[in-house]
């Protein structure tokens, strides 16, 4: 019962604490195997350290350095043969190409996993989160995404094998062009532990300042509701909710965020909710577990303040 | 060139879904249904590139129960020209699989010979996201999925994606699969006389049989339960007495 598991690798580099948390998720479902497409060395050096690593393949050719979908789920489906699972963390790059991978062996991929029961069984969000459904695989290959804020990383092994695999063709489909990367030196959204996002009630993008400053002195990273994002006071990789990302920091600082169920199936898992907002009725306090009641404008300095 | 959009019909996303009893799944009864908020998107973008001279035609097709046939004609109402119901069922609580419904959808690309598919980026209601890179990968087509920002010339689209970094861009031989994303562009509302004018445009049936594809699912639903719930918890009064739960809570 082996386990493909594939790493989160970003510009040559691993993303560990993505990679470490599925692992997690995985490991006690057989030996598991790390495939580093389009990695440096380094970094495959890096993931045979995880906790759980019983080998990792690395697959160096530049087809794979921008996780392009059709070469990356060519190469999954070759490999797929050996595993009974094939698992990636449900990022953006794995969203992408896992369906695809699933469309080449013809069998269903299981998104979002939140818990393995068993080999066969796993429980997944529907409905942005209103309701967890469990279902059984009939698959031969299970393929899953996981859902990483509800493991913790693996720490780090004893470190496995790394062997390289041979490249595949490029099918030529497709071509990257450019990586509009935001350039800030903020945490990390998804590995944050403490997170502070703004929404409408930001009101213009240099107000937005208030919850960077907020964010500053909490050591926290930023995010955005859907509608700043649209409105243009955040970017995109700010988003969070149902389409965007899914938080599950310590502290969850939600201003001027009404709380719709899309943005709230990205962070209700928060282990402690702040909300900020002035209309009491805000269906956000439903799941905050603090509330204030108030002009985002004022109570903001004032929080940042306090805090410093 | 003929672009082809598969919309689904789903709960409607205002509505707070409810588990039933039984744990068999999410109570559709009497509840507002409409189409897929992504699929809109992606007719919305199918009839901009007709109305800019890339497509000639738009042709929406839809997976399932015969009322999904409301969605295609709001699509029609939007502006597609002809529509596609494939009858894959009777029961409302059957939900068709991503692999099954890539598997028809690569059945009808071959009758239609369409030179792009917008698919919605994922459906709101089972939240997989998964029809569209399928559906490529069946065809053996290039994908360009999660895109705000989509561009034909020359046999090629130029796409922008929203990806976890920030924005990707990409381009993409045609024939391909481009999934929509939040921030494609604003769909618009069908008007009135729209609404009456879809009635007449076609909308032809099939059905999953007549493609030759089973669509019983891989996946057995075990059961469907509620998430834990959330107590509200309570208001206070200053930033001082927050500042002060927070540090008692240990999260300061
Ligand atoms: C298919 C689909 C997917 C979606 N996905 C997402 C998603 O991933 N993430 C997401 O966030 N949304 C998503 N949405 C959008 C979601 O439905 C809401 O529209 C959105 O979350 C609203 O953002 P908001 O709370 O910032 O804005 P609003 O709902 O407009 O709320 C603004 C809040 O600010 C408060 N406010 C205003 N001024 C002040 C002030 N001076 N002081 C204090 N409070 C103030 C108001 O009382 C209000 O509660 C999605 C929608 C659809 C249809
Ligand atoms: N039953 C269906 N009928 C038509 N299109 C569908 C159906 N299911 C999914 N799709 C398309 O595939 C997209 C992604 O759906 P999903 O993979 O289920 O999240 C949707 O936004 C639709 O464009």
């Amino acid at each position: 019962m082996a386990v493909l598991l594939v790493a989160e690798i970003s510009k040559g580099a691993l993303n560990r604490d993505a990679t470490a948390k599925a692992m997690r998720a995985v490991r006690d479902l057989g030996p598991v195997t790390l495939l580093c497409a389009g990695a440096t060395p380094e970094a495959a050096a890096e993931a045979a350290r995880i906790d759980g690593a019983a080998r990792v393949l690395l697959a160096e050719g530049t087809q794979y350095a921008h996780q392009m979908a059709e070469p990356l789920a060519a190469l999954i489906a070759v490999l797929a043969g050996e595993f009974e699972h094939v698992a990636a963390p449900a990022t953006s790059v794995a969203k992408n190409a896992l369906p695809r991978v699933a469309g080449l062996l013809d069998v269903m991929v299981i998104p979002d996993v939140l818990k393995v029961v068993d080999a066969e069984t796993f429980e997944r969000p529907i409905y942005a989160g209103n309701a967890i459904q469990t279902v059984r695989s009939r698959d031969a290959v299970k393929l899953m995404t996981i859902r990483t804020t509800g493991f913790d990383a693996a720490g780090e092994g004893e470190a496995a094998p790394i062997e390289t695999v041979a490249d595949l063709a490029d099918p030529g489909l497709a071509a990257w062009l450019t990586d509009a990367v935001t350039e800030s030196d903020r945490l990390e959204l998804t590995s944050a532990s403490r997170v502070v996002s703004g929404g409408r009630g930001m009101a213009s993008k240099e107000n937005f300042a208030l919850v960077e400053g907020l964010a500053d002195s909490l050591s926290a990273a930023v995010g955005a509701s859907r509608a700043a994002v649209d409105a243009g006071y955040a970017p995109n990789d700010w988003q969070v909710g149902q389409t965007g990302k899914v938080v599950a920091p310590d502290l969850y600082v939600a201003v001027g965020i009404s709380g719709a169920i899309q943005h709230l199936a990205g962070m209700k898992d928060s282990k402690v909710i702040v909300a900020i907002n002035k209309d009491e009725e805000a269906p956000i306090f439903q799941v905050a577990d603090y509330g204030l009641v108030g002009d985002l404008f004022e109570l903001v300095p004032e929080l940042t303040g306090a805090l410093r | 060139m003929k672009i082809l959009v598969p919309v689904k019909r789903v709960m409607d996303y205002n509505v707070q879904p409810r588990v039933k009893a039984d744990g068999s799944g999410v109570d559709l009864a009497n509840v507002k249904m409409s189409m897929n908020p992504f699929d809109e998107i992606a007719v919305e973008e199918a009839i901009r590139l007709k109305e800019a001279g890339v497509a000639s035609e738009v042709i929406v097709v839809s997976i399932g129960v015969k009322q999904a046939q409301d969605a295609l004609r709001t699509a029609l109402a939007m502006g597609a020209d002809r529509a596609i119901l494939v009858n894959a069922g009777d029961d409302v609580h059957q939900d068709i699989e991503p692999l099954a419904v890539a598997r028809i959808l690569a059945k009808v690309v071959e009758a239609e010979a369409p030179e792009l598919v917008i698919t919605g980026k994922q459906a709101i209601d089972n939240d997989m996201n998964a029809t569209g890179q399928m559906l490529a990968a069946r065809l053996g087509w290039g994908q360009a999925m999660f895109a705000s920002k989509l561009e034909i010339a020359d046999g090629v689209a130029k796409v922008t994606r929203e990806v976890d970094g920030g924005l990707q861009s990409i381009e993409v031989k045609l024939p391909a699969i481009v999934s929509a994303d939040l921030r494609l562009n604003e769909p618009r509302y069908a008007s009135l006389p729209n609404i009456m004018k879809a009635k007449k445009k076609p909308l032809v049936e099939t059905s999953a049989a007549d493609y030759g594809v089973d669509v019983s699912p891989r996946l057995e639903i075990v059961s469907v339960r509620e998430p834990q719930g959330r107590q509200a918890g309570i208001k206070l009064g200053s930033v001082n007495e927050l500042v002060g739960q927070l540090k008692e809570a240990g999260v300061l």
